[in-house]
């Protein structure tokens, strides 16, 4: 006889299991389905959004082609991303912390590199770091940039200022236990930091699925005690009046929050060439495709007489012709010496980091 | 003057750094109330309140992430892993994250951290207590090791190690905690980061030992004073970096030498004592260098301590047999 058990686990997974739906504001149809929050966005905000992702999908584009043309180093692919990762960094501002990680190199530039930093960051050059933003370089360790996070957002807590920490990480990044760690410590001292999961559905090659059984990614912040959401991550509008949202919340205060935006990317993991169609088939990407963010707006701002095709081609030239000059730039920055690795080691370098700084400038000097 | 055990010279020391400079953080697991498993941080939260000595949640490379952003974010942190075997939890974060700062950013931002940790065998602790996990460390460029011998040492080096602004590890002898004291002044002194010190003169053998070792060095030379034979110790206070030229001076004078270290034999400190010798003063010497380790196995458990740790025995053994070569 089948009897009733003690404690119905299985009932509870499934209330873990309902999700509500993510934050949208415009369809992939461009219809405004929460016209609350469209109508709170002047049409210069509307502007300024679609610009910024035009600006990101054309850095892209070149950035990629200066990857096959062999002029960079490592280099993420961002084209798909352009919604989640231009909406949620249009929030901050310039005295917030950003810790972004190797895909969010349009946020760091957004937030005060410049793109001869960011190139020289990909190729592998020092003064690729030596940016005036108030940022860390792009993280390449998954996890790592959620726990300084915390450390961040307490210092910044302790100075008493108007700002706040931003990071960045992916899907797998949840399974970090950093990510964990990060989360906690900032729940636990209740610290000004907004965490960004971008879940664009792969880890490398590896799905959303396999990371974890929990139903969303936001709700790895629960167990911290940290409001988190869901949001369409190719939805410009969404993502940053939640972004905004998020970071007001924090700023009075409230202790820290966690977004997920629902995002994909068009391209490979990165620039050293692994092949998306091992892992994913075409029908998949054309999903995602039809959900474009540039699409979705570009049509409501059409619609409002504010875009125009010629209008978009010249800005992309534009873009493309600065990120030209900006390489260009990179190429003439002199390369890094062994003498100066070894004095940057150290504030004062011991005695036999001192010794080798004598003899390789002594080799440099010939 | 007083009188004061290692741990009350930690306490000091601390108490200056808190009281000197506004920006010092002292935090870890059990710090504040408890103050400290070990009350190394005794009476700090009642004096400098729960903003400037607080407990943080049970997570190694969280403490460190916490101390690495409270560093760029202009802080002067000192955190405690409570036992350093714990600290392979934070491995990333110190030695992947921590000590890369100064360079990745060219010296424009950087995090003065001063991680604090006990180690160090004899006190039958459960696993990962006690390992003297040193060689995992010294081979970090950009990271700072410092391991004092003597209550004097461990409040002068922390005091350095705090003013100073790269990321130090300081490793605090669990054995000589409540072991040995000294007669140390109430005041704030320093000890440098980077010069080993001649804790005895002798003109027959130098024996080159840090941590505990120091102190088994010195009952040797004690003994074998009575004989005769005269032995100079040098401890090296820091392991990163080496201070070479004061062994070598050293060495130039005495020409045998017998390293110690609590350590595991492979690839460590020693190791990198013995090289640097070969390399550059090999012909002060008349004898093979001699070499006092622990046995390359893994660390033993609590009751396997006695037999596996080395101590006087073996290096009065080993001076014999170089002595005698």
């Amino acid at each position: 006889m089948a009897q009733k058990p003690i404690v119905d686990f299985g009932a509870i997974k499934n209330g873990l299991d309902e999700v509500k739906k993510p934050v949208q504001v415009l369809d992939e149809n461009s219809k405004v389905i929460d016209k609350e929050i469209f109508d709170s966005f002047s049409d210069d905000e509307l502007l300024n959004f679609m610009e910024k992702m035009v600006w990101e999908r054309a850095l892209h584009d070149q950035t990629m082609n200066f990857s096959r043309q062999g002029r960079m180093g490592f280099y993420a692919p961002t084209s798909g991303e352009e919604a989640s990762e231009m909406g949620t960094v249009l929030a901050m501002e310039n005295n917030d912390y950003l810790l972004p990680a190797y895909r969010d190199v349009p946020q760091l530039i957004q937030h005060g590199a410049t793109v001869t930093e960011a190139y020289l960051w990909s190729r592998g050059h020092v003064v690729g770091n030596k940016f005036k933003a108030r940022s860390m370089m792009p993280q390449i360790i998954i996890g790592a940039a959620y726990v300084e996070t915390a450390g961040v957002a307490m210092g910044l807590k302790k100075n008493n200022e108007d700002a706040i920490a931003f990071t960045y990480t992916g899907d797998g990044g949840t399974s970090q236990g950093d990510s964990y760690e990060g989360m906690n410590f900032a729940g636990a001292f209740q610290l000004p930091a907004l965490f960004i999961v971008q879940n664009n559905g792969f880890a490398i090659s590896t799905p959303r699925n396999k990371q974890t059984a929990a139903k969303t990614l936001a709700q790895k912040a629960v167990a911290a005690g940290i409001p988190s959401i869901q949001v369409d991550g190719m939805d410009v509008l969404a993502c940053y009046a939640v972004a905004k949202a998020a970071r007001e919340y924090i700023l009075a205060g409230n202790g820290p929050v966690m977004i997920e935006t629902l995002t994909y990317r068009y391209g490979a993991h990165s620039s050293a060439g692994d092949d998306p169609k091992r892992y994913r088939t075409k029908e998949d990407e054309e999903v995602w495709i039809k959900k474009d963010p540039l699409v979705r707006l570009r049509k409501v701002l059409e619609d409002k007489g504010l875009w125009s095709e010629e209008k978009e081609d010249q800005m992309v030239e534009d873009y493309k012709a600065s990120f030209k000059d900006a390489i260009k730039e990179a190429d003439a920055v002199p390369a890094d010496k062994v003498s100066d690795m070894l004095q940057r080691t150290f504030e004062i370098p011991t005695p036999e980091v001192k010794k080798q700084i004598e003899i390789f400038r002594a080799k440099e000097s010939k | 003057m007083a009188k004061k055990t290692y741990i009350q010279a930690i306490t000091d020391a601390l108490d200056i750094v808190l009281e000197d400079d506004p920006k010092t953080l002292v935090f870890g697991e059990d710090v504040g109330k408890n103050g400290g498993v070990f009350r190394t941080t005794q009476g700090l939260q009642d004096k400098y309140g729960e903003d400037r000595v607080f407990d943080t949640p049970l997570a190694e490379s969280g403490i460190i992430g916490l101390a690495t952003g409270l560093g760029l974010t202009g802080w002067r942190p000192i955190p405690e892993i409570q036992f350093m075997g714990f600290s392979f939890e934070a491995v990333d974060q110190i030695v992947g994250q921590l000590a890369r700062m100064r360079f990745r950013f060219d010296g424009e931002k950087t995090a003065p951290v001063v991680i604090r940790t006990p180690y160090g065998g004899g006190t039958h602790t459960a696993e990962m207590h006690a390992d003297n996990l040193e060689n995992y460390f010294t081979g970090t460029p950009g990271l700072r090791v410092v391991m004092p011998s003597n209550p004097y040492d461990a409040k002068g080096l922390l005091i350095s190690a705090v003013e100073n602004n790269d990321p130090v590890l300081f490793m605090e002898n669990l054995k000589l905690y409540r072991s040995m004291k000294d007669d140390i002044p109430d005041t704030k002194y320093t000890v440098p980061l980077d010069k080993a010190n001649v804790v005895r003169e002798g003109t027959d053998i130098t024996v080159v030992a840090y941590g505990a070792e120091v102190n088994e060095a010195l009952k040797v030379a004690d003994k074998l004073a009575e004989k005769n034979v005269s032995v100079e110790v040098v401890d090296l206070r820091t392991v990163s970096p080496i201070d070479t030229d004061t062994i070598f001076k050293s060495i130039e004078k005495t020409h045998k030498v017998v390293i110690v270290q609590e350590a595991q034999k492979m690839a460590g400190v020693g190791a990198t004592v013995a090289s640097a010798i070969s390399e550059n003063a090999i012909m002060s010497l008349d004898a093979p260098i001699g070499r006092v380790a622990a046995p390359d196995s893994v660390y033993p458990f609590a009751l396997g301590e006695d037999i596996w740790i080395p101590g006087a025995d073996e290096i009065e053994e080993k001076i014999n047999e170089i002595l005698g070569y």
